[in-house]
């Protein structure tokens, strides 16, 4: 219960400050509207409006991306991570581009997959790709040794090392990749819901509802896309604490 | 005592050679092993103990000479190896039923047959504790002898432990060694038990092989006869106490010859 409250508190204090600071006139009220008037804003588009299809599509996007990513970094990053000398070739690179910001990138996508659904999941499973990749590759690479010489001589093929060793040694750092990797899928997902031919989803709501000064709306739907992305970091947590029940000990 | 006809001979070792960084660790190492027995090696740190067996396990390259089991090559045979660490040699991921399983399911073998082995040694042993825990959530006695269980499940022609029992504390290391040379004669298992600790390879030893400091070579090759079970009482006897003398004073010569 203590467990829930004190951040319960901490979120009670931050939106008390805020009426605070609407009742004071800090800032003008087109600027800054009131909590209330933002929840109302909010919840009408929810209701009346397209904010709902805009999570859905969002959400959408995201999953998907990630999905492609997940599917691109972990065997990629496990047969990496296995040969580390082909790694130490090729960690520059993965280094580098895990470094560049995907949203630099967005021309270059647009080149290459068009204006549409794809260029937006191309660029964002590209980007969470290499974070699950260089996770998994480092994984592998620090498995514990005798776990691998263990089941060497209890005759296990290379193959199997891979699958019944390797993957489970790197299983709690391709978790973690997965989880940066789902956060940056997001981010990516929604400046390019923003910036590349979009008509919904929660990028464009935001900015939308900026341009037409609808900001009661606005904040909210920054509070909607906070919310989804603590959601997805939690659940990746959840996951990690209930599947990898051997980490750490 | 040591002559060992070939076809005694589990284990032959023939011209080893291993060198790390250009320092021979082995040149020209030869060894036969008897079958059934337990054989200790003691020797100086780094003279390369864990290198021999690790080399007849074949988890590394020898640079020459050859280690045959009756003839075959490692990778023809069934081995057995109980790794010093057994925290990092289980698999946590798996219960330690699972964990005892899996070299058998390696090899193939019928569900029936599975169930079979472990029970024996579950029988063998006289576990007592929850065999479907996970590893971590066991003490580390009870964790190594889920290690030794794994090793021994395949019925290895040469069972390797590796310091089994020097992450132990003093009582488990005890009650362990009782229970594990009462298995390895009742199943007349082959061991080479590499450790550190004189008293305990001598207890659990039908053969010590000294060795010296690198270039390794045996320096004493000595018949442990005393008779099985050993007990608490043996660490008393005189032979017991003559062998350990024995066994320092080559051990003394070995470490200042260098």
């Amino acid at each position: 219960m203590r467990g829930i409250l004190v951040p319960a508190a901490g979120a009670a204090g931050f939106v008390a400050l805020w009426w605070l600071a609407v009742l004071l006139r800090l800032a003008d009220p087109v600027l800054l509207p009131s909590p209330l008037e933002t929840f109302n804003d909010t919840a009408k588009s929810f209701t009346q409006g397209p904010l709902l299809h805009d999570l859905w599509r969002t959400v959408t996007r995201t999953v998907l991306s990630f999905l492609v990513a997940c599917g691109i970094g972990v065997p990629l990053g496990l047969l990496l991570g296995a040969k580390e000398s082909i790694y130490r070739a090729v960690e520059f690179v993965v280094d580098f581009f895990r470094s560049t910001p995907a949203s630099a990138l967005f021309p270059l996508f647009l080149i290459l997959f068009g204006v549409g659904e794809g260029t937006k999941i191309a660029v964002a499973a590209f980007g969470a790709a290499l974070v699950i990749l260089f996770n998994a590759a480092y994984g592998v690479m620090n498995a514990r040794r005798t776990r691998l010489l263990a089941a060497r001589v209890m005759g296990a093929s290379p193959l199997r090392v891979v699958f019944d060793v390797m993957l489970w040694e790197a299983m709690p750092q391709i978790l973690v990749g997965m989880r940066s990797g789902v956060s940056l899928a997001l981010v990516i997902v929604v400046v390019a819901e923003m910036f590349i031919g979009s008509t919904d989803g929660l990028g464009q709501r935001v900015i939308v509802a900026q341009s037409l000064f609808e900001s009661g709306l606005m904040y909210g739907v920054i509070f909607v896309a906070g919310a989804l992305g603590y959601l997805l970091n939690l659940t990746f947590l959840l996951l990690e604490k209930r599947f990898i029940h051997w980490a750490g000990k | 005592m040591n002559a060992i006809t070939p076809r005694e001979a589990a284990l032959s070792v023939r011209g080893l050679r291993k060198a790390f960084a250009g320092v021979p660790v082995y040149d020209g190492f030869a060894l036969d092993v008897k079958r059934g027995d337990i054989l200790a090696i003691f020797g100086p740190n780094g003279c390369g103990k864990s290198t021999l067996i690790n080399m007849a396990a074949g988890l590394l390259p020898a640079d020459a000479g050859e280690i045959l089991y009756d003839g075959r090559t490692v990778d023809e045979v069934r081995i057995g190896y109980v790794f010093q660490n057994y925290r990092e040699a289980l698999f946590p991921w798996r219960r330690a039923a699972e964990n005892i399983r899996y070299p058998l399911r390696r090899m193939g073998l019928k569900r029936a047959e599975i169930e079979r082995r472990l029970e024996a040694l579950v029988a063998d042993f006289r576990v007592r504790f929850d065999l479907n825990a996970y590893p971590y959530s066991l003490s580390g006695g009870q964790q190594q002898l889920v290690s030794i269980m794994r090793a021994l499940a395949v019925e290895p022609e040469v069972l390797f432990l590796d310091e089994p029992f020097s992450a132990l504390d003093y009582e488990t290391t005890l009650s362990l060694r009782t229970l594990l040379q009462q298995v390895l004669k009742a199943r007349k298992t082959t061991t080479i038990l590499v450790s550190h600790d004189l008293e305990e390879s001598i207890v659990l030893a039908d053969r010590i092989l000294m060795l010296t400091r690198r270039p390794t070579l045996v320096a004493d090759d000595i018949a442990v006869e005393l008779a099985w079970p050993r007990e608490a009482a043996t660490l008393s006897a005189p032979n017991f106490v003559a062998i350990k003398a024995r066994c320092l004073d080559v051990f003394t010569r070995a470490v200042a010859g260098a």
